[in-house]
This record gives C-alpha cells, structure tokens and sequence, in this order.
C-alpha cells in the first residue's frame, strides 16, 4: 500500500493552508469520486486533507448586498440538499439534477462540493494504462477516435473531448449560483459560470481553482419572482447511469410569452454548457415546438460529431424541446 | 461403481417449494466463499497475490524490474515468465501462463506479485516495470476477417450444416427476408468475482494442492490443472461450497487459477489467495464473443418457411479456440425443407472467449428471432400464427422425434395471460402521452443435456439419516436445495433427513454446472445411486454402508430429440423524444419438464428474464481495437438492468413431466429463460415504433427519429 497522511484540519483555513504547503495535498469530502481514483491509479496524492468535518453543512438563507441567497454549505450532502424543502419548492431543477445521479447510498456519501469537483468519467481518463491529456499532459487524448458515446460535441479541443459528468453542476448553471471559495488570499465569489472550463491546450485543469483553493458554499440568488424549473437526464439505462445528454431548464412566463429563459445542458462539453444563443433566441417568445427547435439548431452551429456522437444532436434538441413544452405548459398552469 | 438402470421417482418433496437449505447462512453473511476460508494449512495467514498484466496486446516481453516493487513494504516475491515453476504441459495457451516470452493479447497475465497484503501485493504489482517488443495486431471483428472455419463449434458440433438447395428455394419464394443481425461483446460479470485460495502441501512424499476456488465445477479444475502441474488428479483437490454466480465464466478455469497454483507452489506450504478485480475480470475470466448474423428466410405468401439460412460471422482469441455455435437454435427450431448454416471466426489477438449465459442460443436466437418477426410483418401474419405454420413434425436437425415439444402450447398459453389478443397488427398504433407502445413475442428453445461421467454416493447413518455426495457445485442456482428434494424423494424419506454434501473434488465426480444440465445430471445419479442402495440394503440399513453409482441412460433416450421450449412476451414503450426504451412487461412461459421446487425454478427463470433484458437494451463491451482490450470495464461503464429496469417479469411453466429425460420428469432450467428474451424486447421495439433496430443493445440513440 501506498503510505498516505491522512490530515483532519480544524479549520477551513487550515485545510487550505495544509493543501497548500504539501505539493502532493488534495482535498477529501465524500471520497466517491477521489477513493476510486486511488485504487484506479489515477489520483495518487500523498497527504488526503480530509474536510468532511468542517462545519460547512448548513442549509440556510443569507441576506446578502444583492437580496437574499440559499447558501448551501460545502459538505451538504446530496441526499440532504435534495431533500431540503426549500430546494425542493424554489429550485426543483437542483432537486431533480440530483436525484437523477448516482444512486441512494452514493447520494448519502457524496457532497455538494464534491459533486460538482467530480471528474470525468471518461473510460481512458480512468484507465491509467491509455494515453490521456487530461491525466498525463502530453500523452495524446485516447478519445479522441476511440469509445465515444460519452464524448464531447461542443467546446471540446483537439486535446481532450472529455464531458463533465456532474448532475448537480447543468442544474445549478441556470440559477446563476456563486461559488464561495476560501484561497491563500481569503474568501471570494467566483460566478457558477465560470468555475468550470474549457480543455483548450490544458485539458488537466477541470476548473479555474487554484489547487488550494477550498470551496467552503454554493449561493442560489432567492430571487422574489417564481421560476419554473426542471431537469431532464436522457440515459442508457432508467437509473445509475451518467448522462448521454441533460437538459436543465428554468423559464418565467408572462402572457404566453417567456420573460426569462434559461437553459443548460450536461453530457455535451466540458463543463455544464449554458445555451446562450439558444436562451436570446427564446426572450420574449412563446414556447412553441418549432421555436425551441429553431433555438437549439442556432446553439448547436458550432458542434462537431463524429460517428459515435453524431446521436446527442438529435437527442439534445429532442430533449430540450420536451423540456421546454412541459415547462411552459407548467407555467402558464 | 456400478452403471444403474433408474426408475422414475414419485414426487414427494419434488413439486414442493423447500426452502433454500443454504439461506440462513447466505443472509446472514456466515457462509464463506472462496477466499473468506482461514485458518486453512496451518496459521500462517494466507498471502495476497496480485496479477501484472500485459499492456500491448501483442509482442514479446523484453524485461521485467521488480526491483521497486520488491523494495515495497509487504511484498513478499515477483514472478515472471524466467521465475515461474514450469509446467509439464503447455498446450491450453490461456492456462499456461507466465511460460515464455510472448504476449498474446492485452491483459494477458505477465508478472505475479506476492504480498502480506492485498494493498501491499496491488501497489507492488502497479510497480513492476514491464517493457515489451511491441508487434503489430489485430482486434477488430469485421465482415473481411471472419473467414477462419473451425472444425467443430461449441460444444463439439458441426461448424456448417447444408441440406436441400437454400439458393433455389430463396430464389423460388414468395417472400424473402434477408437481414444482418449484431450482437455486442458481453462480459459475464457475476457478483462474486473470480477467487481462489491454494496452498501446497505433501502427504505420504506426494506434492498435494489444495484450494477453495470459486468454480462452477470442481472436477473440471482438477482435469485442468493436475496434467498440467505435473500431478495426478487425485494430488488436487479443490473445493467450492459456496460460489456468487458464474453464468459460464467459472465454468472452466481460467488463467488466475493456474496463477494461485503457481504462486503457491514457491511459497513453502504457506496459502496464497487471490480476488480478480473487476477491471480484471474483463480480460481474463471469458466473455461472449460480438456476432454478426447473416439471416435469409424465404416462404411462401402462407408464411410456410422453403429456406432457412443463418451465417454467422464471430471471433476467437488465436491464444486459444473458443467458437460460439451461434447458429445451432436455428438447426431445429422450424421446419424447411432447404437449410444452411455456417460459422466463420475472425482469429484475432484478444482475450479468450468462453462460455457467457446459453452460448450460441443467445445470441442466435436472437438473430433468428428477429428475422421471424420480420418474415410476419412482410407476409401480413401475425406472429404467432407464422410460428404455427413452421411447426416441424419432427426435429429438423436430427430426424427423430421430440420428446415433448410444446412450443405452441407456451405461445398460446402466453398470449392468453399476455392479452395478445388486442394487439393491434401494425407498428406504430399507440401512443400513450409521449411514450410508443407496442408488444412482441418471441419463441425460446434450449437442448436438454445429461452429461456422462456423473456418480454420487449414499451412505446410511445413524437414526434413519443419509449422507448423500455428488461433487457438484451450486452457484446459486439452488442445487443444493433441489437435490436434497430428489435425494430425499429417491430414498423415500424426508428432505431433512438427508446430508447433502456437495462441492469438493474428493467426492464422487460430477459435471461441470453450467449447460442448464447440471440437475438432471447429478439428480439422476442420485437417483441411481439410492436405488441401487435400496436393492442393496434395503429399507432399514446398518449405519455405515454405501452404495455409489451413475445412471445408465434411458435406452428410449436413443430414438428422441430432447429440448426446452419456451415463449416470452414483452412489451416496450419509448419515448418519442429522448428515444428512452422501457419494458414493463415481460413473461415467459416455458416447456421445461416437471419442476423439482417452484421457488428455486421461478428465480431461475425470472433471472433468465432480466438477463435477457439486460441483454437486449444494455450491455455492451467496447474493446478498442487500436489497443486490445476493452475499455468500458466496470459496471459504471458496461450496464446491465437496474432496479428500475426490472419492472413487472414475470415465469410461469406447463405442467408436466419428462420422465424418458430423467428419473425425476424434470429437464433442467437456466438458459432457457434467457434465450428468447432480447428478441421478445427487440421485437416490441418495432411494434412501438416502426423502427426496425437490428443490432443489439436497444440503446436510445437508435429512436431518435420515431
Ligand atoms: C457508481 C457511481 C455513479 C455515479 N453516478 C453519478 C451521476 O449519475 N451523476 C452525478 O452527477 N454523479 C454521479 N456520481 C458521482 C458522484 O456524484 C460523485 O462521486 C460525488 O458527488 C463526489 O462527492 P464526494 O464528496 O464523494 O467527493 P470526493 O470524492 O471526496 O472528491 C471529489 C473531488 O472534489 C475535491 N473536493 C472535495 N471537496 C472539496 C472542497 N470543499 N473544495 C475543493 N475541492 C474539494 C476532491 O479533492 C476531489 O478532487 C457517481 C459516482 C459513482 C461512484
């Protein structure tokens, strides 16, 4: 066995100062997604920095300078924040994500932090006997021309098409969540956009943290208006399996006609990948099958598929359709 | 030994839902499986051994530097192909590892590693440094490279068959379906991973190896290894009495076997044990090869079938020759007057393929199956009408009569508790909110096999007792349950006042379980042997006599075809959107002779179902052929059914008894189950949809435009 220093800080400070100071220190929350790496080779840390025992598990809300936020405490686990009754009635689409992830037991390991820090589950990432940018800079991305069901079709770089496989992370990118993060510099809110990146040449970095940086909260703006929200999860199997492709979505309609619009979608890039393009197109308008339609294809103008992915087109504006007329529909109920 | 002339029992116990004898200890976690035996040869703690397995697929091992995994705290001993004991015979390639320099396929066992621990012997084994002359290979199935012919197709049947003129009858017919059908590669995967404990010891100046090993039959491993290793069979003995699932991967032993048996012999008596992992388990312990089924039906506008062909196109390893008999159902499963079928492999630098859940069967059936539901569509029948019209009066393959063929009573009767009646004929009729609905049927059949070479011994005790032995295994099934029920009803006294013992190598031999032959196998020996001990010792004997004995076959067995039948029901829905398939209903209602407990049957059965479920929308290996090996090698990566998937399965059976096959009227249940379930699904995917999907999984990606 590997000798490992198994450190359980005071404080977040701590924690951080800890991860910091050990070249070879990484953070463990839940350890669903970190122990694995151990055994598969692929993370081989010398110091685990156990943070599960911070006092980060809080669900609450916080007045802050622009209104009231739900501020969900890093080691919040799964199964508790999809239970929790606010979640449940302001942001089904949280609620949802999560429950369509994983399974019971793994919910009840697995916290909020660590969910949306989970790697990607691609096959050659996972086997340490393949080449992988993203596990060894420079070998060359195995997935490239190999198994592909799960690549990427937007975003992606020649040097990795890895997906980001959190639930959780589509669901959260349209509620315009902060991610609240303690540094060698102190505490700062980074938007939940752009906590997650794209591979670019550097396909090893899943996000913009430094190594030592500790999410300590995720902050979900309460805004005073009622957004319809939801999540949809297209697998291969009716559970315990990652996305082929996700559609998060969240309107507010007024008079048949949407006032807000926002959509994300998992299984398709990198990171959670917010629909910009297709969410413009959609202001103002009523939500009809050919205009969700119309929105998507404009989204997907820059996708590159390949014989294996060449389905999550189909399946992406397929999905975002049926999501959008049951929302609407929801909406104007 | 005697041979014995059995007589058919009176069902006593048999027919009865006994409960599995062995469940306490199962559901309370206090029975041990293979490598949870301690305390075995002495006190010294067993040491954990660790596989190194290959990294090039093909190629020459140039180097092997244990120097930092041996420097490693715990481990113990490295070897490799330079520091193995030898073997005195080499010629099963997949068993004779670590004896020279070559590499045959990508996760190929190169180096063991030995260790105090188990965390110890994985770091050491990950610290090994391997280096390899690298050649080039081949590991891609393609219509191009499957041109190989085998000499014999699994289990040792014609690999072609030809009668009457195919080209001319399909040229003549009114109707003709003419299709490829694909099947993926699939992995076993049982719960209980491959797991053996060994320890070497001498007895009276002879070497004898001992093992707990998980194994659908221990007599088989001794076959395999003692010739191998140098010994004779009876310096191995191997144990399994208890094993967490096999579905044919521990049907026969594979490499690890052969490694724990190495590795022990260097350790000076000290037992060593080894668990294969997953990641493992998807290049060492066989899987079923992808086929490619090339399927041509001609009929009449009737429907009647004049041509029936079926080539089928599949892999080996070229380490060692596994051919799946992928076209053997459809040797005798409707009658034709022209019919051809043929197996061609691709020899390719993979892993080697074994036995996976109804060999050949699956597989076939599926391809065949499919092809029948199209013929339906393309002659405006209904399916099951189109079964009727191809029933043969005698079994096509063969020419003798079948013993009990009621394959149409299994459809009627399905179609009755199915609700066929109110299907409507065409695909595409029902859309329910945003889910096609549709139904499908598919016929099943599975050969009823006896295997020789089967005793066991009945032994009187005290108070009215027997000890009744078999080296059989139960994997799961319930065997240990059903023979003590045929056991109990052969000797006419009750279930509990037998001792069964079972799953050792020592006793009397028995059969590997696998084959769905496994109880009639073993159940008639016993029956033989209690009464031959009955005619020998009659009702009252004196505690300590034995009689020991194998079954003569029924001379009338000569003059039949014996088979399982069976047929399942399946109905679909996906959804129009996501293409999402679900199947809430499944039921399967099967022709399997007399069933020897409900309880037991029905698990097989409904198993055989979910297998087959699985099978049909889910499980998929992905090897990747630039490197070897399969790359989808865990369970969060190759699916089969969840929960959730299983919704409501449901097994019923005829009743009857098939008292020419066995003493016991029973004929033997396991694949059955499986054989016809992924058509049934695939089947009702089209009848939902319109949307002919012709190779297996169903996943959703194939309805993206229903
Ligand atoms: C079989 C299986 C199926 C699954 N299916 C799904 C699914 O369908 N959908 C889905 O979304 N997920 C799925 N998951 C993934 C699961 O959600 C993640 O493993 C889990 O959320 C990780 O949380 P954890 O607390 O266990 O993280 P850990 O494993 O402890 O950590 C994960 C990563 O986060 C880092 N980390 C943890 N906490 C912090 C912190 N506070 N600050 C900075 N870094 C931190 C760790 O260093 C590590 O790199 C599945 C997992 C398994 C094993």
């Amino acid at each position: 066995m590997r000798a490992l220093d198994h450190r359980r800080p005071a404080t977040a400070q701590e924690a951080v100062d800890l991860v910091a100071r050990h070249p070879g220190a990484t953070f463990l929350a839940g350890g669903s997604n970190l122990v694995d790496h151990l055994k598969l080779g692929v993370a081989s840390p010398d110091v685990l920095v156990d943070v599960r025992r911070l006092p980060l598990d809080g669900i609450e809300r916080v007045e802050g300078e622009d209104g009231a936020v739900l501020r969900i405490g890093a080691n919040v686990r799964n199964s508790d924040l999809a239970a929790h009754p606010v979640v449940r009635s302001r942001f089904p689409v949280v609620a949802r994500a999560l429950l369509a992830g994983a399974s019971g037991q793994i919910r009840n390991q697995a916290t909020t932090a660590g969910n949306l820090l989970q790697r990607t589950r691609c096959v050659y990432f996972q086997d340490v006997t393949t080449p992988c940018n993203k596990r060894e800079p420079g070998t060359g991305c195995s997935a490239l021309e190999g198994y592909g069901r799960y690549n990427a079709i937007l975003g992606a770089s020649p040097d990795c098409v890895a997906t980001h496989p959190s639930d959780l992370a589509v669901g959260l990118a349209v509620l315009d969540a902060t991610v609240v993060v303690l540094g060698l510099e102190g505490e700062r809110r980074i938007p939940f956009d752009e906590l997650h990146r794209l591979p670019g040449d550097r396909p090893g970095a899943d996000t913009t943290l430094a190594r030592s940086d500790l999410v300590t909260a995720v902050e979900l703006p309460l805004d005073p208006d009622v957004h319809r929200s939801t999540y949809t999860k297209v697998r291969d199997r009716a559970s315990y399996a990652f996305a082929l492709v996700s559609v998060a979505a969240s309107v507010r309609m007024e008079e048949g006609r949407t006032t807000d619009v926002r959509l994300a979608w998992g299984g398709v890039a990198h990171k959670p990948w917010r629909a910009r393009r297709a969410e413009a197109a959609l202001a103002g308008q009523q939500i009809t099958e050919d205009a969700v339609r119309a929105a998507v294809d404009l989204e997907l103008e820059t996708t590159t598929t390949n014989r294996d992915t060449a389905y999550k087109v189909a399946m992406l504006r397929n999905t975002t359709v049926m999501t959008l007329l049951d929302l609407a529909e929801e909406a104007s109920r | 030994m005697t041979e014995q002339q059995t007589r058919t029992i009176s069902p006593r116990s048999i027919g009865t839902s006994l409960d599995r004898v062995d469940g306490r200890e199962k559901v309370t976690g206090t029975a041990s499986y293979a490598v949870e035996h301690a305390d075995v040869n002495g006190t010294a703690a067993p040491l954990s051994l660790w596989l190194v397995t290959s990294t090039v697929a093909k190629g020459r091992i140039t180097g092997v530097d244990a120097s930092k995994a041996l420097a490693h705290h715990g481990v113990s001993a490295m070897l490799d192909h330079t520091s193995a004991p030898r073997l005195a015979q080499t010629d099963n390639a997949e068993l004779a590892i670590l004896q020279d320099d070559r590499v045959g396929f990508r996760g190929q066992v190169v180096a063991l590693v030995l260790a105090e621990t188990s965390e110890a012997a994985r770091e050491g084994a990950a610290l090994v440094e391997v280096t390899y002359e690298q050649e080039p290979h081949e590991a891609e199935l393609r219509e191009d490279n499957a041109t190989y012919r085998p000499d014999k197709v699994n289990p040792d049947v014609e690999t072609d068959t030809d009668e009457g003129d195919v080209d001319a009858a399909l040229a003549a017919a009114d109707v003709v379906v003419d299709q490829t059908y694909r099947t993926p590669y699939e992995h076993n995967n049982p719960l209980e991973p491959h797991a053996t404990l060994a320890w070497w010891e001498e007895r009276e100046g002879r070497e004898v190896l001992s093992m707990f090993d998980s194994t659908q039959g221990v007599h088989g491993v001794v076959q395999a290894l003692a010739p191998m290793l140098g010994l004779e069979n009876d310096q191995v003995r191997v144990r399994a009495p208890y094993v967490g699932g096999g579905f044919g991967s521990k049907g026969e032993a594979h490499a690890h076997v052969m490694a724990v048996a190495l590795a022990a012999r260097t350790t000076a008596g000290r037992p060593v044990r080894l668990a294969v992992t997953r990641q493992q388990m998807f290049s060492l312990t066989g899987y079923r090869t992808a086929t490619i089924s090339h399927v041509r039906l001609g009929a009449g506008r009737d429907g009647r079938l004049t041509a029936i062909e079926h080539a089928v196109q599949e892999q080996t390893s070229v380490v060692r020759e596994f051919a799946e008999q992928t076209a053997s159902p459809t040797r005798m499963l409707y009658a034709a007057p022209n019919r051809r079928t043929s197996h061609r492999l691709a020899q390719l630098d993979v892993a080697v393929p074994s036995w996976m859940r109804a060999p050949g069967e699956m597989p076939g059936m599926y391809a065949h199956e499919v092809a029948m539901d199209e013929l339906a569509v393309a002659c405006g029948l209904d399916p099951i009408v189109l079964r009727e019209r191809n029933e043969p009066d005698l079994d096509p393959e063969t020419g003798k009569p079948f013993n009990d063929r009621r394959l149409l009573d299994c459809l009627h009767r399905g179609a009755d508790r199915f609700g066929w009646s109110t299907r409507p004929a065409g695909p595409r009729a029902r859309l329910e909110g945003d889910w096609w609905v549709g139904t499908g049927v598919a016929s099943a059949t599975y050969p009823a096999m006896r295997q020789p070479g089967n005793q066991a011994r009945v032994t009187a005790l005290d108070g009215g007792r027997y000890e009744v032995a078999i080296g059989s295994v139960d994997i799961g099934t319930g065997a240990r349950t059903v023979l003590t029920q045929i056991a109990a009803d052969a000797l006419e006294v009750e279930p509990s006042d037998i001792d069964l013992a079972i799953a050792d190598s020592l006793l009397p031999s028995a059969t590997v379980a696998g084959g769905s032959s496994g109880t009639s196998s073993w159940g008639s020996a016993i029956v033989a042997a209690a009464q031959l001990f009955r005619e020998d010792h009659g009702a009252h004997p004196d505690p300590g006599v034995h009689t020991t004995a194998s079954a003569a076959d029924d001379p009338a067995a000569e003059d039949y075809a014996f088979h399982s039948f069976g047929a399942v029901f399946a109905e679909a829905r996906v959804n129009r959107w996501t293409g999402e398939v679900r199947v809430p209903r499944l039921h399967g209602v099967y022709s399997v002779g007399r069933v020897i407990n409900p309880r037991t049957a029905r698990s097989q059965l409904v198993g055989g179902l979910v297998m087959g479920l699985s099978a049909g929308l889910f499980e998929e290996s992905h090897r990747d052929p630039r490197f070897g090996h399969v790359v989808t090698q865990d369970l969060a990566t190759y699916h089969v059914a969840s929960h959730a998937d299983v919704l409501d399965v449901d097994a019923e059976w005829l009743e009857e008894s098939d008292e020419v096959f066995t003493p016991m009227g029973s004929r033997g249940i396991g694949e059955i189950g499986i054989v016809g379930t992924a058509a049934a699904v695939a089947n009702a995917t089209f009848h939902a949809t319109g949307v002919r999907v012709r190779s297996l999984p169903l996943t959703p990606d194939h309805f993206l435009d229903a």
